[in-house]
């Protein structure tokens, strides 16, 4: 599996695995589960999202929320205007189908867009000066919905078609893994990759440093507006509550606490947290307490993140490895 | 004009608010180059030790300035020590790791810290500390009852906002026709203008400060020069908490509500602000925090009060964008 | 190019998910509607409210008002001889942790009664589950008319027991007409929260018909610290009252600085205020405010100061307007369980919808076919720290 046509099939690859699989698990879990494993999903489509920007390319956003929220919004602004919407020669499911698939791609497009706005100031900021500006923009995007009767102020839009399902979210997350592998792998993310370890020594070798961070951003943005997108199709209610800084931070310690830039390491840490967040239900008031002393105790002791740079093949014993020796990435 | 003067002291007064926190921060940053999250939270803290002691000694009854200043030390003491464990047990062990481990284990204490407080005590469960005791089988002397169980059954505030008794008496003053000051206000600035020189003045003229720039230079150098690296960045901490202590005071006395999560919106305010002035410059913070609130303030009052936030953020990110470095902060140069 | 191919592949292999994806969803609610035929000796009941976050307060005291009445109920004997059980799931403040713990409650644990949340973000999160899968759910304090109510057709399982926001933010621009005939009045709101934009929303409509001017409408956030800007402003527009439609931790702190800038207007609110830490925080600055309620606790009623009685002992602490919905969402719901012809939801939830003239904490409870509880209500005065009776609006 060499050249183009190689490519292009471990890109397809992914999807039409995944498909029939998803399928079943979806006629299998009861409707509690299947929303856990939705809010999962989303947490690793945010997890990963991010991981380009903060993993993958070392730049300090916490401003992912807002990204969430463009996606969202317009998705859900697609969706309640074309309800009554029946694509010609289509039985209603399948039209459905179509209608929402345009609201997510509508959501990917004005995150991405929104990206765009955020990506043009890191033109010339770094580190926390970035941060800053993310968390502004996040803030800004808040008070914009707060203050926009279309978009229902503070109450939001309610009534949302519930067409989020186990296949649609994951499949969203299959695409958002498969994006941030083809793009860890390619050309682009070495570019990344250069600019994360050392910027300046990137810029001498002629990585195009800003352009490529302006491109990450977009990228994750536009994955962050599908994770949105798909949450708000599920619970049928979009308010901008639901896109606080909190939620940026959670996304951020996710991340981290995975790895920087280990892509597995974001789908394990997004799944261990929303799990234990889930179990811990049973605490009552005393599980957030929990929660806080296990992210504390979860750092101490492993300091780089789950599996750190690398991906989970390269942490397991050496005997399981597809590649010996293991990855430097 | 009366209304402009008086927006002007509104921004000024809320202004120090953010400058007072701001300058903890900014000392943590420019030492550890750690973005310290909790830092709010030991803020909320302190409001809530002060809060003890004052009950404790009945200020809100007869506040008396001894009982204000035994409330101002508890409460530093307190914030004190919180900073030092959290320096010593959360960031320490991460010391040499990547910088952004420190920050998670950062959010940590900070929902630690938030949550916990959320907590319902003893008392809001219907129960005291001695009636637990007793359910284990211990019994409480009786010359012990009136100690044993007034904090443990009280401990974990609960989420309902308190009641932060008046440390001194307010003043109100009409000056200027119609512009309205507190005696809060004036103390405020004061003493926020007072930290500023005394941080400056150790920062910059005493040993300790000279050991705290070179280990913020260089913490490895440093140590190999002979300065007890881990005894300074402790000792940053501790004081850094004890100007939030010093905040939470000065804020909940002219505000008096606090509540376990008071610390989160003023704790961000803050960090933005230190960061507007350049961040581990002490002025900076101070001035940061004024631009902050006067920028605020205008905004709520002169356009449209639900864009206040908003508005506030884009001049800040304009303004970063024009100079990177903050207000005050010097222009790093990157050397190969 | 590469990109472009990318991004067509992906758009590609999508649709093809997009196609045949909606079918299991859309038997979902059919197969659960079956689902709850209890036969256990025992009645579960479950609540979603915020237990942590930035509006635990609202959440615990809701808990607290559950827990007495389960309490009340078990000590009679329970419903039905049958003993009443709660759990409660955190929501965080947060809509989608709310549609999570709804779920989990119904479909894992089989609540035969779903009760909460306090905020209208969360119960509209939490109304579908509620009717997707035949269980009754009863908000104590949701006023959103949407909550009950999607796109004028009235949920079928979702019920409220506390007035919805055009009825209360009417009821004081009435008072404020009539009662106080003022004709100059600012609003000051709080932006992120739908409850306080709702009431604001339809005061200022209804306020304006009766012939008043609104001469600001100025909003804050919630937590803030600082009110002055806005107060500033408004005093500079000179009204005759002000209308502050939020919660007590923010009014008590309002009604200080606007004294601290010598204004001496008064302050109107909704029930948002009612809670002894208002009269606490606020002090001498509250003196002489206005809000609306559902009842008044100074009211001499034996069930108003009994349930007063047995909260203080239980909580130590005097119940807030939250913790009292809480209670009165719980003894509505019990009450119907208990007429219920079987435990099934569809019986309980015609029950609910019969519930006629229930003495509540909050009010004698009627459900109308909007399934929202009609009751009157009354203003309150602030009065040397505590509220004090002034008049009764009926609905």
């Amino acid at each position: 599996m060499t050249g183009r046509a190689g490519l292009v099939l471990r890109s397809i690859a992914p999807f039409v695995a995944a498909l029939p699989v998803l399928w079943l698990v979806q006629g299998v879990l009861p409707s509690y589960h299947s929303f856990v494993f939705i809010n999962i999903a989303v947490n690793v489509i945010l997890a990963v999202s991010l991981n380009v920007v903060n993993g993958f390319t070392g730049q300090f956003s916490i401003g992912h929320a807002a990204f969430m929220a463009v996606g969202a919004y317009t998705a859900a602004l697609v969706t309640t205007g074309m309800e009554t919407f029946q694509v010609m020669g289509l039985p209603p499911v399948a039209s459905d189908a179509v209608v929402f698939f345009v609201a997510l791609v509508a959501g990917m497009a004005m995150a991405s867009l929104a990206g765009l706005l955020v990506g043009i100031p890191s033109l010339r900021l770094r580190g926390d000066y970035l941060a800053i500006v993310t968390l502004g923009f996040g803030e800004i995007i808040r008070v914009i919905i707060e203050n926009t009767r279309v978009l229902g102020q503070a109450t939001g839009i309610s009534g949302l078609p519930a067409y989020t399902n186990v296949v649609w979210a994951g499949m969203g997350v299959v695409a958002t893994v498969v994006m941030a592998r083809r793009l860890l792998l390619s050309t682009q993310g070495r570019a990344l990759l250069a600019i994360r370890e050392d910027e300046v020594a990137a810029e001498a070798m002629g990585v195009d440093t800003v352009g490529w961070k302006v491109r990450a951003f977009v990228i994750s943005a536009a994955f962050a507006g599908l994770a949105g997108a798909l949450l708000v199709h599920k619970i049928q209610l979009v308010t901008p509550r639901m896109f606080t800084f909190v939620k940026s931070m959670e996304v951020v310690v996710m991340v981290v606490l995975g790895g920087m830039g280990s892509i597995t390491g974001s789908i394990v840490a997004a799944t261990l947290l929303t799990v234990a967040l889930e179990s811990l239900q049973a605490a009552d008031q005393y599980r957030m307490v929990i929660f806080s002393m296990l992210l504390i105790v979860l750092m101490l002791t492993r300091p780089s993140g789950i599996f750190g740079t690398r991906e989970i093949w390269d942490a397991m014993p050496r005997w399981t490895r597809r590649r010996p020796g293991g990855r430097a990435t | 004009m009366t209304e402009f003067l008086q927006h002007v002291v509104n921004g000024v007064s809320l202004g120090t608010i953010y400058a007072l926190i701001a300058l903890g921060y900014t000392m943590v940053y420019g030492v550890l180059k750690l973005i310290n999250f909790a830092h709010g939270d030991v803020y909320m803290a302190a409001a809530f030790a002060g809060f003890y002691i004052a009950t404790a000694l009945g200020v809100r009854d007869h506040p008396t300035i001894g009982k204000a200043l035994a409330v101002l030390v508890g409460s530093m003491a307190a914030a004190g020590a919180l900073g030092w464990a959290i320096e010593r047990f959360a960031y320490r062990p991460l010391r040499n790791r990547p910088r952004l481990a420190t920050l998670i284990t950062a959010i940590g204490i900070s929902f630690l810290l938030e949550y916990g407080f959320q907590l319902p005590s003893l008392q809001a469960q219907g129960r005291t500390f001695e009636e637990v005791l007793r359910g284990w089988g211990w019994a409480v002397p009786g010359w012990l009852h009136s100690l044993v169980g007034v904090l443990p059954s009280t401990f974990p505030p609960g989420p309902t906002p308190r009641f932060f008794p008046e440390p001194f008496t307010r003043i109100d003053w009409t000056v200027l026709g119609g512009v309205h000051v507190s005696n809060y206000d004036v103390v405020s600035f004061l003493v926020a203008v007072g930290f500023m020189l005394l941080l400056q003045w150790i920062v910059y003229r005493t040993r300790f400060g000279t050991a705290m720039r070179a280990v913020s230079f260089d913490p490895r150098v440093a140590g190999l020069m002979g300065i007890p690296v881990n005894r300074v960045i402790s000792a940053t901490f501790v004081l850094g908490s004890v100007l939030a202590a010093v905040a939470a005071l000065l804020v909940a006395g002219s505000r008096p509500r606090i509540d376990p999560i008071m610390g989160l919106m003023p704790g961000l305010k803050a960090f933005v602000a230190a960061v507007f002035g350049g961040i581990g410059n002490v002025p900076g913070a101070m001035l940061g925090g004024i631009v902050l609130g006067l920028a605020e303030e205008m905004v709520a009052g002169y356009t449209v009060s639900s864009f206040r936030d908003g508005i506030a953020f884009a001049m800040l990110i304009l303004v970063l964008i024009v100079r990177p470095e903050g207000l005050l902060g010097r222009p790093t140069v990157e050397k190969v | 190019m590469r990109a472009a191919r990318a991004v067509a592949l992906l758009a590609a292999s999508l649709a093809v998910v997009a196609c045949q994806s909606k079918k299991p969803e859309a038997e979902a609610p059919a197969k659960a509607a079956a689902a709850p035929a209890p036969a256990s000796d025992k009645v579960l009941v479950g609540h979603v409210g915020s237990m942590t976050g930035s509006e635990a307060t609202f959440g615990q005291s809701t808990d607290n008002g559950i827990k007495l009445a389960i309490e009340q109920w078990n000590a009679k004997g329970g419903i039905k001889g049958k003993n009443i059980t709660l759990r409660t799931y955190d929501s965080q403040g947060k809509p989608e942790e709310a549609a999570v713990a709804a779920t989990r409650l119904i479909v894992n644990d089989k609540v035969n009664l779903l009760l909460g949340e306090v905020a209208s973000s969360r119960s509209l999160a939490m109304a579908p589950v509620a009717d997707g899968n035949a269980t009754p759910m009863i908000t104590p304090s949701s006023t959103n008319p949407r909550v009950t109510k999607d796109k004028d057709k009235v949920r079928p399982f979702v019920f409220r027991v506390c007035f919805i926001d055009p009825f209360q933010g009417t009821v004081m621009a009435k008072f404020a007409r009539n009662d106080l005939k003022v004709d100059r009045v600012a609003i000051l709101r709080d932006v992120g929260n739908d409850y306080s934009m709702g009431l604001a929303d339809y005061f200022l409509a209804k306020f304006k018909e009766l012939g008043g001017t609104i001469v600001d409408d100025q909003s804050y956030k919630a937590g803030d610290q600082d009110f002055k800007a806005q107060l500033t402003a408004i005093k500079n527009k000179n009204p005759q009252a002000i209308y502050v439609p939020g919660y007590y931790t923010d009014v008590a702190l309002i009604a200080r600085q606007a004294r601290e800038l010598g204004m001496k207007q008064p302050l109107l609110g909704g029930d948002g205020w009612d809670s002894s830490k208002l009269f606490e925080i606020g002090g001498k600055a509250i003196e002489g405010s206005f809000f609306s309620n559902h009842y008044s606790p100074d009211d001499p009623s034996p069930r108003i100061q009994e349930f007063v009685t047995a909260y203080k002992a239980r909580f130590g602490g005097v119940p807030d307007g939250l913790a009292a919905q809480g209670y009165d969402a719980a003894m509505v719901g019990f009450d119907a369980m208990n007429r219920a012809a079987d435990g099934s939801g569809t019986a309980i939830r015609d029950a609910i919808a019969a519930t006629k003239g229930y003495p509540g904490v909050t009010g004698i409870i009627t459900i109308d076919a909007n399934h929202d509880a009609v009751k009157p209500a009354v203003v309150l005065e602030v009065k040397d720290g505590k509220s004090s009776y002034v008049t009764t609006v009926a609905p």
